[in-house]
């Protein structure tokens, strides 16, 4: 492997720039953590990026915005998958005007909701892992996701959401009031259910 | 400014003597005594009476070792939460009653971020960093964000520190378990798979406690199951604190709360934060552990900042978030 431009360095693995037959890709290769014995690290980057290819790919089955994925590479950690050269919803949501926000957390809602129709847990749902790009909103970084059909786990997804943005977002937390309504709008079996299953997360925290 | 600092939300009762010299946090006396249950967990009214038989000595004996008398201080904080209530409620009476008795202002402040800011006075350079605080009660993963210490990260069921006490005696190890943990998990050899649960930045315990008490009920070597319980849940709690980092983009990590005595789990955020560049801060164990002095140093920080309490108003809050402490002490 050639040394690539690294685009981010997150915390379990680096974004770097790439390209594939052509075409500008990033490739995401999930790093060696030294501080957990082999075992759990082998485990956890082999298991991680077989389920975040997997994941993703069936997202975009389903009507997700999600990035194309080139090359699969489960021995290494490494997926090589489409560059979508938009800005993270992170960074720019304080910034937007109050209806544009509204809009956007709408279709956060959507999206989530039709992930979870077929039964895809993301794992981590934060506005650091969605890029806005052509007024569509892409879903990246499934690393923690799973497939299941239990209300709990599309409690627990939406869950991390609203914990983000209450810590990234605290003065927008309409924000994900907006998402849910999306959600509601979106998701085939009652809503309502799973909201209530929020709350009940909530509760089970610490000091709540 | 002198003040003495009150600790009692769980099994310690804790009276500190702290200095402000500057901005930096000097401790001039830190004594605790640990309520040591016999057998089970805590029994928070047993605990408290433990509280309030040692709390007038122990506030004595912390002014004789600072060599202070009475006269010299400024001000008296208390642990206002979160906790249990008959624990606090004792540790609150006896600041209540010294503040009284020589008529100087007092002050309630939030245990979590106490924790956090014993961290920031007591070591150099640790200006801006990230907390993993992990101890019985308490596993969190807290940062300064937008005005306040917010939860990047929490146990959705147990603490760490409640999940070794737990399986600890399950198999007979008794309280704390801990330290007995440690030493066996040295001899561990094989590891023995166990759930790893993290969800977002939050993680859950429990499952894995089960997990663990099934190799045991199993016949697995409990020197194995330890060793593999603390490989596991440490290296969750390295990854959620790394995850923390990331996304705050902060540069320093600091430990605390009990649990971060353990040396492997030392280890693991060290290199951890190696890796990536990042300053590794631990304070010392006295101020690791629940401690009056932290008490004492985040009370100087409130009341310098302009915060004030009267008497009347200093009520305990069992269920005290930290994200719900307005920071008015820091930009």
């Amino acid at each position: 492997m050639t040394n690539k431009t690294v685009l981010y360095q997150g915390a379990e693995a680096e974004i770097c720039l790439d390209n594939y037959m052509g075409h500008k890709a990033v490739q995401k290769r999930r790093l060696k953590k030294s501080y957990r014995i082999k075992q759990i690290d082998n485990h956890l980057i082999f298991y991680r990026t077989k389920e975040e290819a997997k994941l993703i790919t069936e997202s975009r089955s389903c009507g997700v915005s999600v990035p194309i994925i080139y090359d699969v590479d489960l021995k290494n950690g490494v997926i090589t998958m489409e560059y979508l050269q938009g800005k993270r919803v992170k960074d720019i949501l304080n910034q937007m005007s109050k209806e544009e926000r509204k809009n956007i957390c709408n279709k956060i809602g959507q999206s989530i909701a039709k992930f979870h129709n077929n039964d895809i847990i993301h794992g981590d749902i934060t506005t650091s892992n969605m890029i806005l790009l052509d007024d569509c909103v892409y879903f990246i970084d499934f690393g923690l996701g799973e497939k299941n059909n239990e209300i709990e786990s599309k409690g627990v997804d939406l869950h991390v959401l609203m914990e983000a943005i209450e810590s990234t977002h605290s003065q927008y937390s309409d924000c994900f009031k907006d998402v849910l309504d999306g959600y509601c709008k979106e998701l085939k079996t009652d809503a309502d259910i799973v909201i209530k299953k929020i709350d009940e997360i909530v509760k089970r925290g610490r000091y709540r | 400014m002198i003040c003495l600092g009150i600790e009692g939300t769980a099994h310690s009762i804790g009276v500190g003597v702290v200095n402000d010299d500057d901005g930096k946090c000097r401790v001039f006396s830190n004594l605790i005594k640990i309520y040591r249950p016999e057998k089970g967990g805590i029994h928070p009214r047993e605990a408290a009476n433990h509280h309030a038989k040692y709390i007038a000595d122990l506030i004595k004996e912390s002014m004789e070792k600072a060599k202070i008398c009475s006269n010299d201080i400024n001000l008296v904080s208390f642990s206002m939460g979160p906790g249990l209530g008959p624990c606090l409620r004792t540790a609150a009476t006896a600041a209540r009653a010294l503040s009284l008795s020589i008529n100087k202002p007092i002050i309630g402040v939030n245990h979590c971020v106490a924790h956090l800011e014993i961290g920031r006075g007591t070591l150099d350079d640790c200006n801006d960093p990230v907390l993993l605080y992990t101890s019985g009660a308490n596993t969190q993963v807290i940062a300064f964000a937008e005005g306040r210490y917010r939860v990047f990260g929490e146990t959705l069921d147990i603490g760490i520190g409640n999940c070794l006490d737990k399986f600890g005696r399950n198999v007979g190890l008794g309280f704390p378990s801990g330290p007995k943990i440690e030493e066996l998990a040295k001899k561990g050899k094989q590891y023995l798979k166990l759930p790893y649960s993290i969800k977002g930045m939050d993680l859950a315990f429990s499952g894995l406690l089960t997990a663990a008490g099934q190799y045991y009920e199993k016949g697995e070597s409990l020197e194995d199951i330890c060793y593999s319980i603390q490989e596991t849940t440490f290296a969750a709690l390295t990854e959620v604190t790394e995850r923390a980092m990331a996304h705050t983009e902060k540069n320093n990590v600091l430990l605390g709360g009990g649990v971060a005595s353990n040396k492997r789990l030392r280890e693991m955020v060290q290199i951890m934060a190696e890796e990536r560049g990042a300053s590794f801060f631990v304070p010392t164990r006295d101020l690791c552990i629940d401690n009056g002095a932290m008490i004492a140093w985040l009370g100087i920080l409130m009341y310098k900042s302009g915060i004030r309490l009267k008497v009347e108003g200093s009520f305990i809050d069992q269920r005290f978030r930290t994200d719900m402490v307005d920071v008015t002490w820091r930009d």
